[in-house]
Formats: C-alpha cells, sequence, structure tokens
C-alpha cells in the first residue's frame, strides 16, 4: 500500500488550510496594498484613520487672543510676539470649557533656554540678550523683574 | 440642425460648470482640506519640512511641544524629535550632546560636565533632528506585518494596533529616530503631527518654534514657499548615502552634523 | 516608579559619548538566542542527512538521534521571539499578514516548512516501531499502558502496512525529506543571516556574507551539540549500565563509539574551516575598504570587544578546539572538551554581532555597553535577561526528553 506515503502531505495541506481559515477571520478587511507599491503600501486602512482622530492639543495664539485680546496686544508689541502664548502656559486644549485655568510656568529654566548667554558666534543664539545663569540673580524668578509679555525693561 | 454660437457657448459653459463641479463636489466629499487645496489646484500632496539651522537657537520649545501633543511620557529619554548641539574647538575636537532631547532647551554652556572657554570656540550650532519621512523608508521595508506604512501623502506611520514590537524598524532606521512607545508597547516615531496638518494647522514643533527654524510645506505644489526654497537655494539632507530618500532639508547643514 | 513606565532597552543599556537619544540596545539577549538556536536546528539536521542522503552509515545512531534532536530544538527556536516581542500575543502576525519584503516575515513559512519536514521524516523512519508497540501493547493491562497504545495509534495515522515494500518506500521518503531539508534548513537559518546582513543602517551587520557566515557557524553549532549531547548520554547510560552490573539489553550499554565521533569531526572541522575564513575575509575588506563607519568599528571591535572577538571567539572558541581534535590520541573527554568550546565559540559570534552591532551609535560619535540583567526584578528583565536565556537553554533538552518517551532516537532497532 505505497498511498500511506500521503498522509505526511494530507497533514501539512491540513494545517495551511487552519491557517488560511484563521487568516480569514482574523485580518481585518481593510488590510492591502494601498498605493503603487506592495514595499511601502502595505497596510490597514484603518490605521490612517486612527492618526487623523488623534486629539490635538496645542491651538495657537490666533484662538488664545480672541479672548485675551489685550495680552495678544501688548505681547504682539514686543519682542515676545515670536513666542507661542501655549509655550509658557501649556497647551490650550480644554480651555476655558473643561480647563478654567491654565498654568503659568515661571520659572527661570523656561526663560533661560533663549536667554541664558551661550558664545556661539555661528549660531543665531549669540545673538540673543542672554546672562549668565550663575551670576545674573541667582535663584530668583526672571519674572519678578522682567514682564514676559513686554519683557524689555527698557521700554 | 443648424448649432448657434449662442447654443454652443451655452453648452460649453454648461459642460464646464459641470466638468469644475465634479471634482468640487468629489473634493469636499472625500478629501482632507489640505488634499483638497492641493487637488483642485491640479497638484499632488506630499509633505516636506525644511529645518533651518542657521535659525535655531537649542530653546527646546519644539521638544516640549512634540512631547505634550503626542503623548510621549515627558520624563521618558525617548522623544519623536530632539534638538542636538555641536562644538566644535580649535583643536578640531567636536563635541556632541543632546540632555534630554534637548526637551529643556540648552541653558548651560557646559556640555558634557565639560567647561569650555568661548575662546577657544571655532563653531557650534543647534541641529533638529525628527523622521525624515523618507521617500525609500528601510524601515517599512523591514516590517515583517504590515504595521508601519508610507501613506499617499509622503508620511509614514506606525499601526499601533497591529504592531508586534519587533523592533526591525528601529534596528533599519539610519538615523536613531524611532523607538518603543513605554506605554502602548509599540514601535514610534514622529508623524509630522499627521493628526494636525491633515486639519490644516501646523505640526506643534513647527507652531512652537520662535525662529522659524522649522517649516513644511508641500513638495508638488512649486509655488509653495518652503518648496521655493528647497528648490532654488541650497539644502541638505541627512545621510544620503543610504538611498532613503530624505523629506526633510536642511539649511545650513554642517559637515560635522552626525 | 509606581507605573511600568519602562522604556524598553533602557534598563540594560549604557551610552558613552553622543549617542542619539532613542538609541538603546534594542536587541539583546534573547535575539543573540534566537540564531543560536535556530542555527543548532539547521546543524542538527543537516548531520541526520548526512546518513539518510550521503549514506554514511556509520553516522546512523548519531543522525537518528540528531534528527528528533532537531525537533525538539525547533519549537526552543521560537521560544526567545516570543520573550523579545513588546507584544507576543500578536505573535501569529507575521503568518496572518506577511510582509515578504521582511526577511523575518520569511520566519513563519519556513520555519511551518521545516517543521513540516522534519516530523514527517521522523514520522516514516519510526513509523515500523510505532507500529510495532501497537501490537505490542495490545494485551498489557492498566491506564498507562492504554494511553501509551493510544498515542502510538495515533502516530501511525492509521498506516499499519509493515510489510518489507512498505518500509522500503518508507526509507526512501524519508531520504527524499532528508535531502529536500536540506537547503530547508540552510535556508531557516541563512534567513536569519539575511535579518541582519541586509540592515544598511548598521554599519557592522550590513554584509552580502552574512548569511553565508551564518550558516557555517550554524552547522558547526549544530554538529558539536549533537555530538556531544550524544556522547554525554552514551556515556551516561554505560555508566549506569555498569553499576547495574549489566544484564539490560544490548542495545543500550555500549558507550559512544570512536569511528562515528571521528567522522563526525571531519564535518565539523570543514564547516569551521569555512565559517572562519568568511568571518575573516569579512574582516579583512572592511579594514581595507575603510568606510566611513570604520574608525567607529575599528575602535569597537579592536578596542572594546577585543576579547570577546579575538579571545573568546576566535582563540578559545575556534583555534583551540580546532587543535584539540586535530591532535593524535584523540580521547572522548578531549573531544568533549573542544565540543563544549566549539559551541561557547559560535555563541559568541551570536553575541559578537547581535550585541557588537549595537555597540556603537549610528551617529558614530559615541558607544553603547550591554548590562545584561542578572537577577530578574520585573517582567522585562526576565525574559530579556541571564534567567530568560537560561531557560531557553534548558528548553530543547526537556522537549527532547518528552519526545524521546515515544520516539526512542536511541536504540538500535527502532528506527528504519
Amino acid at each position: 500500500m505505497k498511498n500511506h506515503v500521503l498522509r505526511p502531505l494530507w497533514l501539512a495541506l491540513g494545517l495551511i488550510a487552519a491557517v488560511l481559515i484563521a487568516r480569514h477571520f482574523m485580518v481585518p478587511d481593510d488590510f492591502g496594498v494601498h498605493g503603487d507599491s506592495f514595499t511601502y503600501n502595505f497596510y490597514r486602512l484603518g490605521a490612517v484613520k486612527y492618526w487623523e482622530d488623534f486629539p490635538a492639543k496645542y491651538q495657537g495664539r490666533e484662538r488664545c487672543g480672541k479672548c485675551h485680546d489685550e495680552n495678544a496686544e501688548t505681547i504682539a508689541a514686543s519682542k515676545h510676539s515670536i513666542i507661542q502664548c501655549e509655550n509658557c502656559h501649556g497647551p490650550g486644549v480644554g480651555h476655558p470649557k473643561t480647563v478654567k485655568q491654565l498654568p503659568v510656568n515661571g520659572s527661570r529654566e523656561l526663560c533661560l533656554r533663549c536667554h541664558e548667554y551661550l558664545a556661539y558666534p555661528s549660531s543665531l543664539r549669540s545673538q540673543l540678550p542672554g546672562i549668565d545663569g550663575n551670576t545674573h540673580k541667582p535663584n530668583k524668578e526672571c519674572r519678578k523683574c522682567h514682564d514676559p509679555h513686554q519683557p524689555d525693561l527698557e521700554g | 440642425m443648424s448649432c448657434s454660437r449662442r447654443d454652443f457657448l451655452k453648452q460649453s459653459v454648461a459642460g464646464a460648470v459641470a466638468a469644475a463641479a465634479v471634482p468640487t463636489v468629489c473634493t469636499v466629499i472625500f478629501l482632507e482640506p489640505g488634499e483638497a487645496e492641493a487637488a483642485v489646484e491640479g497638484k499632488k500632496l506630499r509633505w516636506t519640512f525644511l529645518v533651518d539651522t542657521e535659525k535655531c537657537v537649542g530653546c527646546g520649545l519644539c521638544v516640549q511641544a512634540c512631547k505634550t501633543e503626542n503623548e510621549i511620557p515627558y520624563d521618558a529619554p525617548v522623544s519623536r524629535t530632539w534638538v542636538e548641539r555641536y562644538v566644535v574647538t580649535k583643536d578640531g575636537e567636536t563635541h556632541i550632546d543632546s540632555p534630554i532631547q534637548g526637551r529643556d532647551g540648552y541653558t548651560s554652556p557646559e556640555i558634557r560636565g565639560e567647561v569650555i572657554d568661548p575662546e577657544d570656540i571655532e563653531k557650534a550650532f543647534f541641529v533638529p533632528k525628527l523622521c525624515n519621512q523618507c521617500d525609500n523608508p528601510p524601515c517599512v521595508q523591514v516590517c515583517p506585518v504590515g504595521a508601519t506604512f508610507q501613506t499617499e501623502d509622503g508620511v509614514v506611520l506606525v499601526d499601533r494596533d497591529w504592531c508586534i514590537g519587533c523592533g526591525y524598524c528601529v534596528m533599519a532606521c539610519p538615523y536613531g529616530v524611532r523607538f518603543f512607545h513605554p506605554v502602548t508597547k509599540t514601535a514610534e516615531k514622529c508623524t509630522f503631527c499627521y493628526h494636525r496638518i491633515t486639519e490644516g494647522k501646523q505640526a506643534a514643533c513647527v507652531q512652537a518654534c520662535p525662529f522659524e527654524a522649522r517649516r513644511m510645506g508641500n513638495l508638488g505644489d512649486p509655488d509653495d514657499p518652503v518648496t521655493k526654497i528647497i528648490m532654488t537655494e541650497r539644502v541638505q539632507v541627512l545621510k544620503d548615502e543610504y538611498g532613503t530618500k530624505p523629506s526633510v532639508f536642511y539649511l545650513g547643514l554642517d559637515e560635522r552634523v552626525r | 516608579m509606581s507605573t511600568e513606565l519602562v522604556v524598553h532597552g533602557a534598563e540594560w543599556t549604557v551610552k558613552e559619548l553622543f549617542v542619539y537619544p532613542n538609541e538603546f540596545i534594542y536587541w539583546s539577549i534573547q535575539i543573540v538566542m534566537y540564531p543560536y538556536m535556530t542555527g543548532l536546528v539547521a546543524g542538527a539536521f543537516v548531520l541526520s542527512s548526512l546518513y539518510h542522503v550521503f549514506g554514511q552509515k556509520d553516522l546512523k545512531e548519531i543522525a537518528q538521534f540528531s534528527l528528533v534532536f532537531s525537533l525538539a530544538l525547533l519549537p526552543v527556536a521560537a521560544v526567545p521571539l516570543l520573550l523579545h516581542l513588546q507584544q507576543p500575543t500578536r505573535a501569529m502576525e507575521p503568518l496572518l499578514t506577511p510582509h515578504f519584503t521582511s526577511a523575518i516575515a520569511a520566519f513563519g513559512i519556513v520555519f511551518s516548512t521545516y517543521g513540516l519536514i522534519v516530523i514527517s521524516e521522523i514520522w516514516f523512519v519510526y513509523r515500523g516501531y510505532f507500529v510495532a508497540q501497537v501490537h505490542a501493547l495490545a494485551d498489557q493491562p492498566g491506564i498507562g499502558t492504554a494511553l501509551r497504545r493510544l498515542v502510538y495509534r495515533a502516530l501511525t495515522m492509521g498506516a499499519y502496512d509493515v510489510s518489507e515494500e512498505a518500509l522500503a518506500t518508507d526509507h526512501k521518503a524519508a531520504k527524499i525529506l532528508a535531502a529536500v531539508g536540506i537547503p530547508v534548513a540552510c535556508f531557516l537559518h541563512g534567513y536569519a543571516g539575511f535579518i541582519f546582513g541586509s540592515v544598511k543602517a548598521n554599519a557592522l551587520w550590513m554584509s552580502p556574507l552574512m548569511p553565508v557566515i551564518f550558516i557555517m557557524s550554524a552547522v558547526v553549532s549544530g554538529i558539536a551539540l549533537c555530538m556531544l549531547t550524544y556522547i554525554v548520554i552514551m556515556e551516561w547510560q554505560a555508566f549506569r549500565n555498569r553499576r547495574r552490573g549489566g544484564a539490560v539489553q544490548a542495545t543500550e550499554i555500549r558507550g559512544a563509539e570512536a569511528d562515528i565521533i571521528s567522522k563526525s569531526t571531519r564535518y565539523l572541522l570543514g564547516f569551521l574551516v569555512a565559517a572562519i575564513s568568511l568571518e575573516i575575509l569579512d574582516l579583512i575588506f572592511r579594514g581595507y575598504t575603510a568606510m566611513k563607519s570604520w574608525d567607529i568599528l575599528r575602535s569597537v571591535m579592536y578596542g572594546k570587544d577585543f576579547i570577546n572577538i579575538f579571545v573568546l571567539q576566535y582563540t578559545l572558541g575556534n583555534l583551540v578546539p580546532f587543535v584539540l581534535l586535530l591532535l593524535p590520541g584523540r580521547t572522548i573527554k578531549r573531544t568533549v572538551v573542544a565540543l563544549v568550546l566549539v559551541l561557547f565559540g559560535v555563541f559568541m559570534m551570536r553575541w559578537n554581532v547581535v550585541i557588537g552591532g549595537q555597540a556603537f551609535s549610528l551617529s558614530f560619535s559615541g558607544y553603547m555597553h550591554y548590562h545584561i540583567p542578572i537577577i530578574p526584578h520585573s517582567v522585562e528583565t526576565f525574559k530579556e535577561g541571564l534567567f530568560g536565556a537560561l531557560t531557553v537553554a534548558a528548553l530543547p533538552f526537556i522537549f527532547f526528553w518528552m519526545i524521546n518517551k515515544f520516539v526512542p532516537s536511541l536504540r538500535r532497532d527502532a528506527g528504519s
């Protein structure tokens, strides 16, 4: 009886069939090649939607200015006009409906990000007005003397 | 059977209006605002990024914004974007650091615990880095299950629900932009803030940067201001010898940059 | 921290000089174990095929044993991957949505194919024995015996014909499978080499030689492990028999036989020479062409990893066993020492490739040091630590013991 030779083959085919059936049920319908290339465009279409629907946090200064028009005007007239409100106040998502008040980051470290003077002549950094954080009023919050919305003490 | 000029004109105009209405209607129904603009003007949407290292001051506000916007645990030693500092001294040494990925900015002249005399500095600058959203992304090529991919508008994304966490994509990236998200335990990287740019917003890092060192544009639109710079000025890319065809271009990239 | 905020890799990576922020040693000990285990699988199978395909009659016993051992190793090869995956519950996905441009996607297909071939070959070799057992256990009492008989009945898959003709067919089928299995076994491990060799981002891994180097050293390790396990088992059985004072079946009392060892050793040395030659060729080429990465690679290979590469791998793991096996008057003891060193050498090769490839930063301006977690204090430090590796190392012997209860690979009279 030579047909017993094929028995392992039937077993193998059975297992392959099982995998193919499992694949039919377990692979999402929108999985496939969505584009020109199998190399770069093989994916589940729903994944794009996941990222499109990801919640945005930062709102942008135009939205802040709608209510906080005075502050917006002051800061727009100063050298700090280039800084986003949310850089210091955190993201505005949920404000004012669910977040009554945004925090104020009053730490020295925030200001030193730009204003710790670094002598790098080939970088724009060296052209920013700056101090040596260790010697200029150490441990004191910058905003005690400098208004972040209107930082220039010389007016 | 004569077709008067008036009739002909009427029909032509009607036909033209109909022809214009179809893509307009389709635009409204199917496309996102950015794509819509591009499509109606007959231009393909292909996101591009321009980093101007002449303008970067190392304030790190971009890294802070990115981590907050994209829910990367703030204190974890990983970030979708980071800023590197290069200080080249007169003896030919290049000192490079990126403390906490530049998240808190550079608030000290000390580099890697070493105080460098300003007199010794030949040149020093800051280099922001992020995912290059390559045209030929090696990370996508090596994903065994199709969990990372390239969208039609050129952004490389990760499917968080499908990624098995093998790390092959992380190893395959020549730029080291990928990592494992500590909470989702899947591969993670910069997405050009896909969730923002597809809604007409700016990427978080682009918006946060006070000095316009980071800008984005549409490479498919020749009138896009960023595209114009890329096409007409001298720009560089990182590690082009790998054949990845990055979509992130640099102005002022020094040969010392790693 | 109370919450499990683990950045994978941060725990066991120490950075030196400038390393990109997101870089850590992501592929750690389990990724060293994986090619090591698949290498043993491939090597054991090739050794077995030397008998079945090339008719090396003297190798019959070790061939039988290594075939079954290859099967015992196979599921173990998958374990390091399951321990490494950040999402192990999704481990079936390479079979569900294989992205064939990735070498890892080949894993599901090649692994399954190879598994089917080995299982089928074992079936053909032992089918006669299964049938004989079904008959022999027919009239014996006891639930245990009845269960054993049931297992044997299932194993026969209903093919009870044990005529000369049928058994000859079995033999032929086994031979064909053994022949077909050689390239598949090579592919199984060759693609593991391709996984590394095709990563252009890694200056140490990127090389077309990588798949070939991996195959050669895999066969070396497979032969060495089979020889070693064979010697240990046979010597222990002989020792046990001597203590009992004999009177056990003649088929089990002998120790390891000299001519089997001799023949296997020759093949081992052949593959060893091939493996070493390719590795040295790779090294020479890198130094000669001196690409951008050469400076940092040189500082890693000739500096930080000098002991790992040149002392542990090349000297202790290759040169010393080479000499030990070639010197005249070779004893079983000396052979055992040489085999252990060979296995250690192949392990170091995997370590030097995987860990060595992550010892330098993509920036080419910094280094990463791997501190393997010894005492586990979390799931992650167990899975990717010493104890995880030891678990993987112990499993093939446990599986082999279990399989051997039904497929006695050490008995002369059991297989065809």
